[in-house]
């Protein structure tokens, strides 16, 4: 099959998620997007591990997971944070360095 | 002797030390003086005496050696025109190393005990110092540039010194007087120095002469610069007509007049012209008005001493006629005569003032008509004055004996005859009047007492029995006695070791005539017996003091200085003060440059404005509005800050795309 | 051969439109879920193309923690709950950011890779993975593990209550 392919799949993930950061409003969803783009990203790898034969790709999305797990435990913390302190979710409230 | 003015080596190249130590000590004493010991007189005696072992040195190395050592450096040149800092030591300058540093050592330490006590008696040390400094520099020098600063400076220092008790107006007004006297002559000593430059392209003195010799320089240039130069030596020589002065100059302390207005600074004039006497001697014209002028100054000189009241008086016109006597030594071309002259004078003329000051610090007064019969008190300083007396009359075997006839003899032989009869004339009124000096102060009874010869109960030594000076005021005089009796020896015609030392273009030797020797010694003898004879009578108490005065309107006129300086002050001084100073404050000082001044401040007014305008307009302007642009362009572009990360992020991602787009295509 | 490249479109199919699903709906546990299947879907790619632990730890790891961690925050965070608008303001833009960065990319990717075709022949042990892992990329492993220990803490830090 065309490489392509995959790779498309992975761009049309990494565009949701673009769009999911930009457009929603509740943080939480805010940060479902955002693991839709990185694992967009580990597709990308493991095809490209799987086109070049290298484990690289591998090991490297690996990496990537872990990673991933961390941030989500740390966003979460926040996100619960701001619950507290605001009573809202929403991303939109958070204008203290407005003009 | 030769003289080459090489490589003659040895302890005349450090001369130069020798005007150095006394100048170093005026600013020593200047700054340090009040805290040492001596209050500034220890730093001033130090230095003189070890110039004065300096100097001694280089006398005995010079008249040894012979020769001249030159040494210079070059302190300024514009392209061709250089001026040098010199020194020249030929055996002319190191006896005069010997003369001012002897006398101004001398005259130091008897400022010990006259200037005890007085109001400035640092500053005086200081000032005496500077003198002594600036007039060795004169004597040293190598050029007429140099000699020129060191004359101008010991003008300033005479002036200074004249008037060192200026609380009193007579005092500053003498010192004024002085100064503003040699300054008129001094205007001719530059002019003079100038034209010697242009006619011979250079200063220095060696070479000055030695262009003359060779016939370089036109005739017409080297009589004119020489006439000009000697007007400088007539102002500070005291030579007539501008001898007003020096009588005036008794006001300041009789050291000062010790030194200065006897044994040095007056002597300058001499000094100059025997220094450069290569460029006198080749005009003819010059060496005429010389003997003319410093005839006339000698007579007339002597007629004024015989009627002062003064003792300083008469011991100032005396100097005045001794200076005469000198020129004309130097006139008629005997330079070795009129250079002797100035040896000995400076020894019994130094003597007679210390003397005289001796006896004004005794009795108070410096009136003779005050005095009389000291020669009880005072016996030592009778004694040296009249050591100094006979010398200064020419009695043989004194030291005056040996020059003055020596200058007589020459003016005979070079058949200067207008010179001899004037010398003949003036050396009987000396003997006359110093006869008359002595016998008014020391002999007869003394005039202040009570008859019964006792002590008045006035408190204090002020009004008491005169009594002798201490011995820091006896023992220069001693030693200056001593010297005016065998100063003379080393010129007597037996062996004339002092011609010996020296050697002046187109000069000649007098020659011992013994007739004239012979003439001189009876004159001064008659001299001195009439002026006993007259006034016996009034030391011992008889008939009136001053005898002269039946002479009438020729006394008068001469009590008046024939009045010279009435003259001057009528004709010369009166305008100037009132009329042309006037004129030039009105016009030049209030009109001109103030107006310049004015303008120039106006100018810098406007300038001002002009630069406020510009800073204002301008650069605040560029300041303000770029300080406005920030402002409004800022009230603008805030509104970005959304505080909406939301939106940043989305601007980040359409950042990206484009840019991407932008690479891709 | 044939059945991996249907089942390659099956699952490609299901991980795209679950993607959608993820940014498009209104409930916020809807999307936690979305994105499980979503997730899910991608392992399945992952084991399809030959990294089998890597599929394997994506459902352990992802849909296993991850997705859990989201709905207890959503949970925690829900507050009064109902019908609350979730979208913001700038839809569109956002709308059309995101086409542009799929024009982009996929503009990218063709213009490089449009020729070449992919063979499911590889596959990668996971004892080799072990070795690679433990020789070569030591250093990055010990890194990632300080990492999650910081996270931990700081998650902890962040959330405590005092």
């Amino acid at each position: 099959m065309p490489v392509v392919i995959p790779l498309l799949l992975s761009a049309f993930m990494f565009s949701c998620g673009v769009y999911g950061v930009l457009a929603r409003r509740n943080g939480v969803m805010l940060l479902i997007a955002v693991e839709l783009m990185i694992t967009a990203g580990n597709v990308n790898l493991i095809t490209f591990s799987q086109l070049l034969a290298d484990q690289i790709g591998n090991i490297v999305a690996l990496f990537i997971i872990a990673v991933t797990a961390a941030e989500v435990g740390i966003g979460i913390a926040i996100v619960m944070m701001l619950y507290r302190q605001r009573s809202t979710v929403a991303v939109d409230d958070l204008q203290l360095m407005k003009w | 002797m030769e003289l080459q003015a090489t490589a003659v080596t040895g302890i005349r190249e450090m001369a130069w030390l020798i005007p150095l130590l006394p100048l170093s000590a005026f600013f020593l004493i200047v700054f340090f003086g009040k805290k040492t010991p001596g209050k500034g007189a220890d730093i001033g005696i130090l230095a003189t005496g070890s110039a004065f072992v300096l100097g001694l040195l280089c006398f005995f190395d010079a008249i040894s050696k012979g020769g001249i050592v030159e040494k210079s450096l070059t302190w300024i040149s514009f392209g061709s025109l250089e001026l040098e800092l010199g020194i020249r030591v030929d055996s002319l300058a190191a006896m005069m190393f010997v003369v001012v540093c002897l006398v101004s050592l001398l005259m130091q330490v008897y400022s010990l005990g006259y200037m005890k006590g007085d109001v400035r008696y640092t500053w005086y040390f200081a000032a005496v110092n500077l003198f002594t400094g600036s007039m060795l520099n004169l004597v040293i020098a190598n050029n007429t540039v140099q000699l020129l600063v060191g004359w101008e400076l010991v003008g300033v220092c005479s002036y200074l010194l004249i008037g060192h008790w200026f609380e009193e107006k007579e005092n500053s007004d003498a010192a004024i007087k002085a100064f503003i006297t040699t300054r008129a002559g001094d205007l001719g000593f530059v002019i003079g120095v100038i034209v010697l430059f242009i006619g011979a392209h250079t200063f220095n003195i060696g070479e000055l002469q030695e262009h003359v010799a060779a016939g370089e320089v036109s005739s017409t240039v080297v009589t004119v610069g020489a006439l000009l130069l000697f007007s400088g030596a007539v102002g500070k020589s005291a030579q007539f007509p501008l001898h007003v002065w020096l009588p005036d100059a008794m006001a300041g302390p009789t050291p000062v007049s010790a030194l200065i207005h006897a044994a040095t600074m007056v002597t300058a004039g001499v000094y100059m012209v025997a220094r450069i006497f290569g460029v006198f001697s080749s005009s003819e014209l010059t060496m005429n008005v010389i003997a003319i002028v410093a005839s006339i100054t000698m007579l007339l000189a002597a007629v004024l001493a015989v009627v002062q009241r003064d003792i300083k008086k008469v011991l100032a016109y005396s100097t005045v006629s001794q200076l005469g006597y000198m020129m004309a030594g130097l006139a008629v071309g005997a330079a070795t005569a009129g250079v002797f002259h100035l040896w000995t004078h400076a020894f019994f003329k130094a003597l007679l003032f210390l003397g005289a000051g001796s006896v004004i610090h005794a009795v108070h007064s410096n009136d003779m008509f005050e005095m009389g019969g000291l020669r009880r008190f005072m016996p030592i300083t009778y004694a040296t004055f009249i050591i100094g007396s006979l010398a200064l009359a020419g009695v043989p075997p004194l030291a005056g004996f040996w020059s003055k006839d020596e200058i007589v003899a020459a003016s005979f032989q070079t058949g200067n005859t207008f010179v001899f009869i004037a010398a003949l004339i003036t050396a009987f009124l000396t003997a006359f009047y110093m006869a008359r000096a002595c016998a008014l102060t020391f002999f007869g009874r003394n005039r202040r007492l009570p008859v019964a010869g006792g002590a008045t109960d006035d408190g204090g030594h002020a009004h008491g029995v005169p009594h002798e000076s201490p011995p820091s005021m006896t023992w220069p005089l001693i030693i200056l006695g001593v010297l005016s009796v065998v100063g003379g020896l080393v010129g007597t015609p037996v062996r004339n070791v002092f011609a010996d030392w020296f050697h002046f273009e187109h000069a000649h030797h007098g020659e011992f005539v013994g007739w004239i020797a012979l003439l001189s010694i009876v004159i001064a003898f008659v001299g001195i017996a009439l002026g006993f004879r007259l006034y016996t009578s009034a030391v011992y108490g008889f008939g009136v003091l001053e005898p002269l005065e039946k002479l009438g309107p020729l006394y008068r006129a001469a009590v008046n200085r024939f009045y010279i300086d009435d003259f001057y002050m009528k004709v010369i001084i009166r305008p100037v003060q009132y009329q042309i100073s006037r004129f030039v404050y009105r016009f030049l000082d209030q009109k001109l440059i103030d107006g310049v001044v004015n303008a120039a401040a106006s100018g810098t007014v406007l300038t001002g404005r002009v630069t406020k305008a510009v800073d204002e307009g301008g650069v605040d302007g560029v300041v303000n509005g770029a300080g406005w642009i920030t402002d409004k362009l800022s009230f603008v572009l805030r509104k970005l800050q959304t505080g909406n990360v939301q939106g940043y992020a989305a601007g980040l991602f359409l950042g990206l795309v484009i840019l991407a787009a932008a690479l891709y295509f | 051969m044939l059945l991996r490249q249907a089942a390659f479109w099956i699952f490609a199919g299901l991980t795209a439109i679950a993607s959608l699903f993820v940014v498009t709906t209104r409930n916020v546990v809807h999307s936690a879920l979305g994105l499980a299947a979503a997730l899910v879907g991608a392992a399945a790619i992952f084991i399809l193309f030959g990294a089998e632990f890597i599929g394997l730890a994506q459902i352990l790891i992802y849909v296993g923690a991850v997705v859990v961690l989201f709905l207890f925050g959503i949970m925690l965070t829900s507050g009064t709950g109902g019908r609350t608008v979730v979208d913001n303001d700038r839809r569109w833009l956002a709308a059309l950011v995101s086409i542009g960065v799929f024009v982009v990319l996929a503009a990218g990717m063709i213009t490089a890779y449009g020729r070449q075709r992919l063979e499911f022949k590889v596959a990668f042990p996971i004892r080799e993975l072990g070795t690679e892992l433990f020789t070569n990329w030591i250093l990055p492993f010990e890194a990632v593990s300080i990492l999650l220990l910081a996270a931990l803490v700081g998650a902890i830090v962040l959330a405590r209550r005092d």
